[in-house]
């Protein structure tokens, strides 16, 4: 009998703290999914930011370093230059990446930091209770945003992974979500080229994987996962914004094969 | 035998930092200290090594925390208002027990302030200039030679108690020139990295890197450890200079270039026939409690003089035998502020 479904090896047997509905768990497993695939568990070092993902050496089972709030880009930067051979990635969520880290995820990008940084965007701040987050759509209640965001006095959610796409240094850049299946399985793809990038030593790779925060938002698990697909992929549309590598198929035996039947990706996906 | 060279305090402290094997340098420009990372830009490529010019002080020593994770010697510089901006850092790196060299060439605030000679950074160099209650070792040169020797026995430090280490100086010791041996690393046994992370190899453990410790009774424990190794590096790791005490009557203290203009008074007041020493605090943290304590025992006035409006005094005084007098001699930090040693003979002739 052939084993279909198992539990990625660079992935702990442990039961999560995130809460019912939140994609964190799901997005955990599709890294832990390409690390396997890669075999670079040995040589990974994770860089775990503060927020509902800072428990990522509870899950992971690989080395990790934790950043202060924001800094996990530039913390992975000192990781990488001081070891090379490693495989080096980070995991931040929305308010420490596109708030207090936005200049560190800046420069990393546009250095072209060999890492790759792995962006949960649920549009909150998870983790102290539901709070405005730079991604927080226009109109969105919050608990700091009672009457909703307001585009005059708040601005407007940033799309990161347009941003990032724009600076020199960027090698990678998409926007996947988790919310459907045939969404996840475009996800997994785009998770792993990302890493790809990494293996191949092709420069800065980015992931920008939607995500539910039912908790914060104040509905049910499956509301929270149809407000993925009516409300977030309507402003922060799926794609790929950048793709620079040149790939050459007999250059990496780890490559990972292309999965027949896999749909395309186009760029500016919508799904409803 | 190494040649003896003419250098600024500022490259004695990169060539230190290169004599004891770092090779992995994060800052950000600012004036007095911008010799260092211009020295290391030049230097570290031709070692294999890695110069980054950060964005920000913040993304320094957040760099520095990543390096020093992996167990390589790594090192940042600033100057005041940068190492305001380094003191998140720097509580992480000490909550994580983690290693790593932090030169601070300060300049004058509050605020922007300007640039010249200060010891306005006292109190936040060595109180846990950031949050949580931490210290960090700090040690105060006074020379070129001892910028040198200071810096190699910083990584050395680090490495040893797992800590952030900083060299506090200022414009005066990093900006003027003097005569340097450049000795070799010194010979010193050091703690295994087995903490570091590099990879979890099959059948090694898992290594975290962290400050977070949400366990019941997890982090009193941590602070009770961290302040444990407080306690060994104040009784093994204090270090001064005693410059005629032996028979003094009053005993001036202060500490880096200050010290210096304070030796030559010193001296006019010997020349004078007054018995004046001085007791110079090298290590900052540790502060030389026993030092003060003993000397006190005999000499009952001490001097106290520093570029600010007194911040080592309230150490002094706490460290000094019970019946001796502290007096203080400040000159809070400024363009003209710098004294010159006639006006430091003036405040011996006043107090002794
Ligand atoms: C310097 C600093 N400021 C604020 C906080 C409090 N804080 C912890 S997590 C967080 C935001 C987390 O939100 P996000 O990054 O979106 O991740 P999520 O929890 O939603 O996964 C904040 C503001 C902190 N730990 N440090």
């Amino acid at each position: 009998m052939q084993q279909v479904f198992k539990r990625p090896v660079s992935l702990k047997d442990v039961q999560t703290h995130f809460c019912p509905g939140c994609n964190h768990g799901t997005i955990h497993r599709l890294v832990a999914e390409a690390m396997d695939e890669f075999g670079v568990r040995e040589r990974t070092i994770g860089v775990a930011s503060v927020g509902c993902s800072v428990f990522l050496y509870g899950y992971f089972d690989v080395d990790v370093v934790e950043a202060p709030h924001g800094r996990a880009a530039a913390v992975a930067t000192g990781v990488k230059r001081a070891r090379p051979d490693s495989f080096v990635f980070t995991y931040q969520g929305d308010g420490d990446l596109a708030a207090i880290g936005t200049a560190e995820i800046i420069h990393a990008a546009n250095r072209g930091e060999d890492i790759t940084v792995i962006f949960v965007n649920n549009t909150t701040y998870g983790m102290t209770g539901g709070q405005m987050a730079p991604t927080t759509l226009v109109g969105q209640k919050t608990s700091t945003s009672p009457y909703g965001r307001e585009h005059a006095k708040d601005g407007s959610p940033i799309r990161m992974a347009e941003l990032l796409a724009q600076l020199g240094g960027v090698a990678f850049s998409a926007r996947v979500a988790v919310n459907t299946s045939r969404n996840l399985m475009d996800a997994k793809k785009q998770i792993k080229k990302a890493f790809r990038y990494q293996v191949e030593g092709k420069g800065f790779s980015f992931i920008e994987a939607l995500s539910t925060c039912p908790t914060a938002w104040g509905v049910t698990p499956i509301q929270a996962n149809e407000r993925v697909g009516r409300e977030l992929i309507e402003y922060f549309p799926l794609g790929i914004f950048k793709d620079t590598a040149d790939w050459n198929p007999q250059s990496s035996p780890t490559a990972p094969v292309e999965q027949p039947g896999a749909l395309p990706f186009p760029e500016f996906m919508h799904e409803i | 035998m190494s040649q003896r060279l003419f250098v600024k305090g500022n490259e004695a402290v990169a060539m230190a930092a290169i004599e004891a094997g770092c090779r992995y340098y994060f800052g950000y420009p600012i004036t007095p200290q911008s010799d260092i990372p211009e020295y290391l830009s030049r230097e570290l490529p031709k070692l294999n090594g890695e110069f980054i010019q950060a964005e920000s002080e913040v993304a320094a020593i957040n760099m520095l925390l990543g390096a020093s994770a992996t167990g390589v010697r790594a090192m940042t510089s600033s100057s005041s208002p940068g190492i305001s901006l380094k003191q998140e850092g720097i509580s992480y790196m000490a909550g994580s027990e983690l290693p790593g060299v932090i030169v601070n060439i300060s300049r004058s605030g509050p605020g922007l302030g300007g640039i010249d000679a200060s010891q306005a950074d006292y109190w936040q160099s060595v109180k846990g200039g950031g949050h949580g209650g931490y210290h960090i070792v700090v040690l105060a040169p006074a020379s070129i030679q001892e910028m040198y020797d200071l810096t190699m026995l910083a990584f050395d430090l680090a490495d040893i108690y797992r800590t952030p280490v900083m060299v506090l100086a200022d414009s005066v010791v990093g900006q003027m020139k003097e005569a340097l041996l450049p000795n070799p690393r010194p010979v010193t046994t050091l703690p295994e990295k087995g903490w570091a992370v590099r990879g979890r190899k099959e059948g090694t453990p898992q290594m975290i890197v962290k400050s977070l410790f949400l366990g019941d009774g997890e982090l009193e424990a941590h602070n009770w450890k961290l302040h444990g190794k407080y306690d060994v590096m104040r009784e093994k790791e204090c270090r001064q200079e005693l410059f005629l005490t032996d028979d003094a009557e009053l005993i001036i203290t202060a500490f880096g270039s200050v010290a210096r203009i304070a030796k030559t008074a010193i001296l006019m007041a010997r020349e004078a026939g007054m018995k004046v020493g001085l007791l110079r605090p090298i290590t900052l943290f540790p502060f030389p409690a026993q030092a003060f304590k003993e000397v006190t025992g005999r000499c009952k006035k001490i001097l106290d003089i520093e570029l600010n409006n007194g911040q080592m005094v309230e150490d002094v005084r706490l460290s000094v035998a019970r019946d001796a007098e502290v007096f203080f001699y400040g000159r809070p930090p400024g363009a003209g502020s710098l004294p010159v040693p006639e006006e430091l003979f003036e405040q011996i002739i006043k107090h002794y």
